[in-house]
């Protein structure tokens, strides 16, 4: 659907694209994730047309697209301003992409309404578009862009300027949305719950470059680097070497943890030069109560910090053998006491949820 | 009393600012050649003295042909200026606003005499087009003071939107950023107006045999017998300026209630 082949943008001396080689699949929710500055942003305005690119091609449908004016391109966008005429009403801001067919006043109504049905504002068309609420400004504007059933449809951080409840709403609603129409979407976010919740893949992107591109749990579960597994949720690292490697096993002894043999799919990234380490996620380890057996294996640990949340307690654990604590989070349960700072609790894991990092 | 000196100063500031024009209408209806109290009755014969000056008619004629004209031709060339200086980076851009700018702080009497020296040496007959020139260098830069900062409000994204969503360059700035930018064109349309009507130095230079308004003015200040006919003329153009400015204001608010912009004031 959508191909980036090396593309690379300069700004001046600036570096802003570095080589970015991907490929977008048609009916899918993308979402470029990365902090501010990543170039997520200016990617995605190179797939709409408002960036030229230095070097490389961007395909749409396997047409290179350089030379091609955003007026022309299958793609429509939806700004992280909304950027809703003021001075028209709901109808004509929904149907000004229209405006070229010059479609009968009866189909063109007929249309707009229908749009305005999709996002949930019938019956909005005759009013101001000023003195919408963001969140129907956010509806507005994904309607006057879907109005024209375009291939590819771009958000650029779409949902940042709403409240957070309007947010979780509008999230539920776009991936609805994208369902229905079945149109390509792509989401620029800097929110990797965000990500996580509406994408069917993400490319995770730092510095200009595409860090790791997977699904959503893959990208939690084997992030392919401690930056990108820092970006996306927690992760803990305890320093570990790698003894053997042979036929897809890799064999390692880690800190706290002892020897043990991973696959070699938890290993996914390259040598970061960092110094190897395993990283776990806090819900991957459990504290055994009194009474619980272990489900895999099981070390002994201090606990050394108690953040009790209601529904979650996280615990800082330090495990026998190591020099800097952890962090665990335990759902709370009825009639189960929150341990305090200073005990000693045996720990289970798995060894299958532990991520190698070279 | 606290605050007292205050309001004295304050109806001192809005008497002395008032006071003149407020005798305008005075002398205009008084029944007397000479401007002096008391005053011996109501009458509207320098009313009629004045329809029936033919200088003045041709004086008023042209004066309205040149505020048009410098206006119009200053607010556009105001709009290609605060366009680009908004939008676009280009090298040395800010030295080149400042000149641009420059004529805002140049005293008119130096750009009347530079602009007459040039004008007389490249052989150029004098005529309503030479002042309309003079006004049209005054009244930009102050076209793209008001112009810069309507153009700067504008959301950038507003104009990739339209783009986006199919329009060309040409119709993306019909459809979408003309109409919001209306009430700063109508504002400088105003402003340079009004400038270019009452401006009399470069229209005292650059006119050749031609009046306008000022100048007509100016001339008949000598004859006693013309003054409340002026007096006359002055209460006709007072009462434009009001109506014209309480124009432009409900012009201004009715495109902020549109655009559903907060208003930072204005005029009134």
């Amino acid at each position: 659907m959508i191909a980036f082949q090396d593309v690379h943008k300069y700004y001046g001396e600036y570096h802003a694209l570095r080589g970015i080689t991907a490929t977008i699949r048609a009916g899918e929710f993308f979402s470029l994730l990365g902090p501010s500055g990543c170039g997520k942003t200016t990617l995605l305005r190179t797939i709409a047309g408002f960036e030229g690119i230095s070097s490389g091609a961007v395909m749409i449908d396997g047409r290179n697209m350089a030379g091609v004016p955003a007026n022309q391109r299958p793609t429509n966008m939806v700004f992280q301003s909304y950027a809703i005429f003021p001075h028209l009403s709901v109808g004509e801001n929904v149907g000004f992409g229209l405006r070229k067919a010059r479609l009968p006043k009866a189909e063109l109504a007929a249309k707009v309404a229908e749009a305005l049905d999709m996002v949930g504002l019938d019956g909005y068309g005759d009013r101001a578009a000023h003195a919408l609420s963001g969140g129907q400004r956010q509806r507005v504007a994904l309607a006057r862009a879907l109005i024209l059933k375009p291939k590819v449809l771009l958000l650029d951080e779409p949902l940042s300027a709403l409240d957070k409840k309007m947010r979780e709403q509008m999230q539920v609603e776009l991936i609805r949305l994208q369902r229905q129409v079945g149109i390509t979407f792509i989401l620029v976010t800097h929110d990797q719950e965000e990500a996580l919740v509406m994408s069917d893949r993400i490319a995770v992107m730092f510095e200009g470059e595409i860090a790791q591109l997977a699904d959503p749990e893959t990208l939690y579960r084997r992030p392919n680097s401690r930056k990108v597994a820092n970006f996306i949720g927690t992760m803990n690292f305890l320093p570990a070497k790698i003894l053997s490697e042979t036929g897809g096993k890799i064999e390692i002894e880690a800190q706290g943890f002892g020897q043990l043999t991973l696959e070699a799919e938890q290993a996914p990234g390259a040598a970061s030069g960092d110094g190897a380490a395993v990283g776990f996620r806090p819900e991957t380890l459990t504290i055994l109560f009194e009474g619980q057996t272990a489900t895999d294996r099981e070390s002994m640990a201090t606990i050394e910090e108690v953040v009790y949340y209601g529904d979650m307690t996280y615990y800082d654990v330090r495990l026998d053998g190591t020099e800097k604590p952890i962090r665990i989070s335990m759902r709370n349960v009825f009639g189960r006491p929150v341990l305090e700072i200073g005990e000693r609790t045996r720990v289970t894991w798995s060894s299958g949820a532990l991520v190698m990092f070279r | 009393m606290k605050g007292g000196w205050f309001k004295v100063y304050a109806i001192g500031y809005l008497l002395f600012l008032y006071a003149p024009i407020i005798l305008l209408p005075m002398f205009a209806f008084n029944d007397a050649t000479v401007i002096a109290f008391p005053l011996s009755g109501f009458s509207t014969r320098w009313f009629s003295a004045m329809l029936e000056e033919p200088t003045l008619r041709i004086a008023v004629k042209n004066s309205l042909f040149i505020a048009v004209t410098s206006s119009v031709l200053a607010t556009t060339l105001g709009i290609f200026a605060a366009r680009a200086s908004t939008r676009y980076r280009f090298p040395m851009k800010t030295g080149l606003m400042g000149l641009i700018m420059l004529p805002l702080v140049l005293p008119e009497i130096i750009v009347a005499v530079s602009l007459l020296v040039v004008l007389l040496g490249l052989g150029i007959n004098l005529s309503l087009w030479t002042v309309i020139l003079g006004h049209v260098l005054i009244c930009t830069p102050f076209c793209i003071a008001i112009l810069s900062s309507a153009f700067q409000s504008l959301d950038q994204s507003l104009e990739e939107a339209a783009y986006d969503l199919g329009e060309s360059a040409a119709s993306t700035f019909r459809l979408i950023i003309l109409p919001l930018v209306m009430p700063g064109i109508i504002s400088s349309l105003l402003i340079s107006f009004t400038i270019s009507l009452d401006e009399f130095i470069i229209a005292f230079f650059l006119a050749g045999t031609e009046p306008t308004l000022p100048v007509y003015i100016f001339s008949q200040f000598r004859f006693p017998a013309a003054v409340p006919v002026i007096m006359a003329l002055g209460t006709v153009l007072v009462c434009l300026s009001i109506l014209l400015l309480t124009i432009a204001e409900y012009f201004r608010r009715r495109g902020i209630a549109k655009s559903g912009g907060k208003d930072t004031g204005g005029f009134l």
